[in-house]
């Protein structure tokens, strides 16, 4: 914005005049927002620099502003955890494919939802949008699950989110905003339903697909409660799960990791053996990152969803 | 004419046979489950299938009241789920105010700094908070070792493994957790203000308070009366993960919220049909909640939120 202009330049003299209140409101508006900045950040911070630091100074609370005694040990010895990387491997597999399916089916059914031919197209919009609305309760859809074969089994945790009828409220309301003339130009060319879908409707609607991506797979990643009610083989525990039972137990596991270390090394220092501090904090920078690494990038997608949402829901 | 009828309608159902498989899915996840609700009227245990000799009516629903230890039960189950909801209501201004005020800042990269770090704890999950709450307030973490290092204190404060302030701390940890996120809102209807209308005020003579009180918060309050309407539908689902991973032997009494009472029941001594019994009641209220609030919405605004 230029400030050539006498009007800005104008109301930038009066502010300096007003400004004693002002700048004492200013000074409060920043304080106030510096120290909610600080509330947000400082604790991830916090347990970053204790995870590289001396464990057994962690573990007595003494490490608050700088890392001390820099090391890296915990992480190796945290990811020899066999459960941990099983866990891993699960989390990260259960955010990819349930991403992936989410989204296609929300793209498509987004779209499928604006053809008017479709049969009773309303109707099953609605059937589809209700589900917003209700939910049977745990123990019902335990039940189902249970029925469906769907406890201890991976693809519980992909079909039960794979339709989705937010994402596909957000599909539809971005579709019915791109110009109608694309897919009545590919019509009489005589392009199908689905060739259009693939052909036109998919790199129109990228945007909105981004978004959707983000919040499924954070979703996905951060899903607790469908572990908790139907899982119990240690096969299909997901990171967040295996972090909940650490949280509770981490005492017997650090002993655990200590006893493969050998005596000489153990012996070596005490720096590095692992404490129940210690354990806790490296799991929760470890579930943590992939949030912290994906969101600064990604805020804006998941400020549109937001927006859109809004106008509709 | 008739031919292009047809094909038309041909069309029609070959895209139902698309979508059909997808709507089946949302059949057996969505609405199968309901049919579930069966066992709240019958004598249900978990391994054996449902017998027509098992039915026992509405058995499950007068036991919820039969006796006066499970009636304290119940009360106390409802009153910190009114507490919790109702102190989230009270509250509700505060995204508002955080929207209203950081706006005001004019340095750009702060402001965008400031959004970016308070809309992060959104995206983390309850399990994560409560991990993140133990680091910080556990014996040995920081707020215990500051007070004590400042002689504030001589003995760590147990913040977690209390029956304290149990309400007044699980809207700490929402608020840190959906207050950024929840100003995102109101940001945007602020940028919708018409400039025009400040300017003017401010040739008036408008002070930087008059314009924030007789301009934007006027005209964030219809964003602010849906999410209060929202919320009010929503009274009684606070959801059971939040309860569930805060929850110990010494919060016991406060935090069982009703989704985590109907968790537990079904986990420990109640078994499924009257765990199903509470859920089926609680859903049946919610609903009639959502209505009645879209109603109101309809009557004060002209349009619902449905």
């Amino acid at each position: 914005m230029s400030i050539d202009s006498p009007v800005l330049r104008k109301k930038k003299k009066n502010k300096i005049k007003v400004s004693f209140a002002d700048r004492i409101i200013n000074a409060i508006t920043y304080i106030i927002y510096s120290i909610f900045a600080f509330v947000c950040v400082y604790p991830f911070y916090y347990i970053f620099i204790n995870t590289i630091s001396a464990n057994n100074l962690s573990e007595r609370g003494k490490v608050i502003i700088w890392p001390k005694e820099v090391h890296f040990t915990n992480y190796t010895e945290v990811l020899k955890i066999p459960d941990l990387f099983q866990a891993l491997k699960v989390s990260v597999a259960r955010t990819v494919v349930g991403t992936v399916v989410t989204v296609i089916i929300a793209a498509f059914l987004g779209y499928m939802f604006t053809r008017e031919t479709l049969w009773k197209r309303k109707f099953w919009y609605r059937f589809v949008v209700a589900t917003m609305y209700f939910n049977a309760g745990i123990i019902p859809w335990f039940i189902t699950m249970r029925n469906l074969r769907l406890t201890n089994n991976f693809w519980g945790y992909i079909f039960p989110m794979a339709v989705s009828p937010f994402y596909i409220v957000l599909c539809k309301t971005f579709v019915e905003n791109t110009p109608k003339e694309l897919q009545e130009a590919a019509e009489i060319d005589g392009a199908g339903t689905l060739k259009i879908f693939f052909r036109i409707i998919i790199p129109v609607i990228k945007p909105i697909l981004a978004t959707v991506s983000i919040f499924s797979a954070v979703t996905q990643w951060n899903s607790f409660q469908d572990t908790l009610l139907l899982v119990t083989d240690k096969k299909y525990y997901t990171l967040q799960f295996l972090l909940y039972q650490y949280l509770n137990q981490a005492t017997s596991l650090s002993a655990l990791i200590n006893s493969n270390v050998s005596a000489e090394s153990l012996a070596a220092t005490l720096a590095r053996a692992q404490t129940a501090t210690s354990v806790r904090m490296t799991v929760t920078i470890v579930v943590v990152t992939p949030i912290l690494l994906v969101y600064p990038f990604f805020q804006r997608f998941f400020v549109k969803g937001i927006m859109i949402g809004a106008v509709k829901g | 004419m008739k031919v292009v009828m047809n094909k038309r309608k041909a069309r029609g159902y070959r895209e139902f046979l698309y979508i059909l498989p997808f709507l089946i899915l949302v059949a057996i996840f969505s609405y199968y489950p309901l049919y579930g609700w069966v066992y709240a009227f019958f004598d249900y245990k978990p391994p054996f299938p449902l017998s027509w000799d098992k039915f026992v009516g509405l058995k499950w629903f007068k036991s919820m009241v039969d006796n006066s230890v499970k009636i304290k039960q119940l009360l106390s189950v409802l009153r910190n789920t009114f507490a919790i909801s109702g102190l989230s209501l009270l509250f509700s201004w505060f995204p508002m105010i955080f929207a209203v005020f950081l706006n005001e800042i004019k340095n750009k990269k702060f402001k965008k700094f400031v959004q970016t770090v308070t809309t992060l704890p959104r995206f983390i999950s309850w399990v994560l908070v409560y991990s993140i709450a133990y680091c910080v307030f556990n014996s040995t973490g920081v707020v215990n070792s500051v007070l004590q290092s400042l002689g504030l204190i001589d003995q760590p404060i147990m913040f977690l493994q209390s029956s304290e302030h149990v309400y007044f701390k699980m809207w700490v940890w929402l608020t840190w957790k959906e207050a950024g996120w929840a100003a995102i809102m109101y940001i945007a209807a602020i940028s919708g203000i018409d400039e025009q209308l400040i300017e003017a005020a401010k040739v008036d003579g408008a002070s930087r308070m008059k314009v924030i009180w007789h301009i934007t918060i006027p005209s964030l309050l219809p964003t602010y009366f849906v999410l209060v309407m929202l919320s009010l539908a929503n009274l009684l689902s606070n959801g059971m993960e939040q309860f569930y991973v805060f929850e110990n032997s010494f919060n016991k009494e406060y935090i069982q919220v009703l989704d985590l009472y109907v968790y537990n029941l079904a986990m420990g001594s109640g078994g499924y049909p009257l765990s199903t019994a509470i859920s089926m009641f609680k859903s049946i209220v919610s609903i009639i909640l959502l209505f009645t609030t879209n109603k109101i919405s309809k009557m004060i605004r002209g349009e619902g939120f449905i």
